[in-house]
């Protein structure tokens, strides 16, 4: 039975177990380092659809499909789909989950909803109430900018702190049982707000949620960043994983050393592809998880990730009417099950 | 110790790389000014085809509008811009833009409720407060003329 320790971390003691994932991306994704680490690559954006919300929908039944076959599991043993996307009232996820036809659990925690699914998922499935749960998230670029900022073609500029939003989707299948990585610790956040009023630089806005998240994880538990192989986060891009390493060092002491590594860097190259600040997007995280992250876990080349979505909490009107942008980041501990009995 | 908002703002703009301004300066400078001398090239060959100066500049507008719109069509113009910045915003051009980009982007919403609802998103502030401010010059004008 899940219990608490400390302040904010749940403690799993059956360790509900990712039986299979499965990222998605399209051509833009699969040129990143990480490309290879895909199961299905789109040749472009749309997807074969007629809108981006509709492409949206299509990577997040792909990614959902491909891993309920990588679980080994079939369509009808999932009984509960945990997912969220950007988009205006989850409508990505609503219209995958009609054209899946699963329970749904609708979430939003912007672009740290991989992180909260998977918590969620890994609480359900621990206390019997689900057997098999999938979570799941997506994010499109072209959906996004045309949400929440300016049409595709507009010649526009975005400002170096600006980060890409991922066109991929993640979805894991989460069982009480079985064999695959775990999941140990979960840690909802609280929402943390520093004032940044720059909605194009989230990774300023997500910092002081991921340190408040990180650290309290480390006290609540007793340990140390070196105690894992990886704290992910995702995604902070350049600037905000600088602000995080000041923002722990000062605020709580802590030194992440080199265990500490970020979503939005990893997806793309950084270099050669124009994501400025790094990827972005609930899409991001998810694929590299669910993609690269799991499938290492599953290997046992890696063994303990805490794994820390992060998410800016705004809308399409909040900074219109002059609010600052909040953070808030969702931990849980990903580990290749050999410390379970 | 919590660290507060105005110093994290400090710590913010610190790890914030800002763009380059002489970099994108130049660039505007140089191709805004390429558009202007392009410009200027169709207002003399008008002109000089015997068209009177008011209609030689109604028609350089125009065929600078016709123009973004096309290359804004083809997909061509925002990587235009992406490099030009103020240079392909300051004049017609960007105008032209930012009526034509979310009138394309918003036609899967229809071409009621999409495309002509949603063509004047941008551009709308500048069609308000220019006939705004026309109004009141012309109410001087007509004052002290």
């Amino acid at each position: 039975m899940a219990k608490r320790i400390g302040s904010d971390v749940i403690c799993l003691p059956n360790a509900p177990v990712v039986r299979g994932a499965a990222a998605v991306g399209t051509s833009m994704e699969a040129k990143g380092p990480l490309g290879a680490e895909l199961d299905h690559v789109f040749r472009d954006a749309k997807v074969g659809a007629e809108t981006w919300e509709q492409a949206e929908s299509r990577l997040q039944s792909e990614a959902v499909r491909l891993a309920i076959r990588n679980a080994g599991t079939t369509h009808d043993a999932v009984q509960l789909l945990l997912g969220g996307d950007l988009l205006n009232q989850c409508m990505a996820t609503s219209f995958s989950a009609r054209d899946l036809h699963l329970p749904l659990a609708g979430l939003y925690g912007a672009c740290s909803t991989m992180a909260l699914s998977l918590a969620l998922a890994a609480l359900l499935t621990e206390c019997g109430a689900v057997q098999t749960a999938v979570a799941c998230t997506s994010s499109h670029f072209c959906a996004a900018e045309k949400q929440f900022r300016m049409p595709l073609e507009y010649g526009g500029q975005r400002p170096p702190t600006a980060q890409w939003t991922a066109t991929a989707s993640g979805a894991a299948v989460v069982c009480a049982d079985g064999r695959g990585p775990r999941i140990e610790a979960a840690l909802f956040g609280r929402v943390e707000d520093y004032g940044v009023r720059d909605s194009a630089n989230m990774g300023a806005a997500m910092a002081p949620a991921a340190a408040s998240t990180i650290a309290t994880f480390l006290r609540d538990t007793n340990t140390q960043p070196r105690d894992y192989d990886m704290i992910l986060t995702g995604d902070l891009g350049s600037v905000g994983s600088r602000l995080l390493e000041e923002l722990l060092e000062k605020e709580h002491g802590v030194r992440l050393g080199g265990v500490h590594a970020d979503c939005g860097l990893m997806l793309y190259d950084g270099k050669a592809q124009d994501v400025h600040a790094g990827g972005s997007g609930c899409g991001c995280s998810a694929a590299v998880v669910c993609g690269y992250i799991l499938r290492r876990l599953r290997e046992g080349t890696l063994r303990r990730v805490l794994f820390v979505g992060t998410g800016a909490l705004l809308s399409g009107v909040s900074p219109l009417q002059g609010e600052t942008v909040p953070g808030v980041a969702h931990a849980v501990l990903l580990t290749n099950g050999e410390g379970q009995a | 110790m919590k660290i507060s908002n105005s110093e994290y703002k400090k710590m913010t703009a610190r790890a914030s790389k800002p763009s380059d301004r002489m970099l994108g300066g130049l660039r505007a400078f140089l191709i805004g000014g390429a558009i202007c001398a392009f410009g200027q090239g169709l207002s003399d060959a008008f002109l000089s085809a015997g068209l009177s100066t008011e209609s030689a500049d109604l028609l350089v507008m125009l065929t600078l509008i016709v123009l973004t719109s096309v290359l804004t069509a083809a997909g061509v113009f925002d990587k235009l811009a992406k490099v030009a910045g103020a240079g392909t915003f300051v004049p017609v051009t960007g105008f032209a833009n930012s009526v034509v980009s979310p009138a394309m982007e918003f036609s899967s919403e229809g071409r009621v409720l999409g495309t002509a609802a949603q063509m004047f998103r941008i551009a709308g502030p500048v069609l308000v407060y220019g006939s705004a401010a026309a109004v009141v010059y012309g109410f001087f004008y007509w004052l002290f003329r």
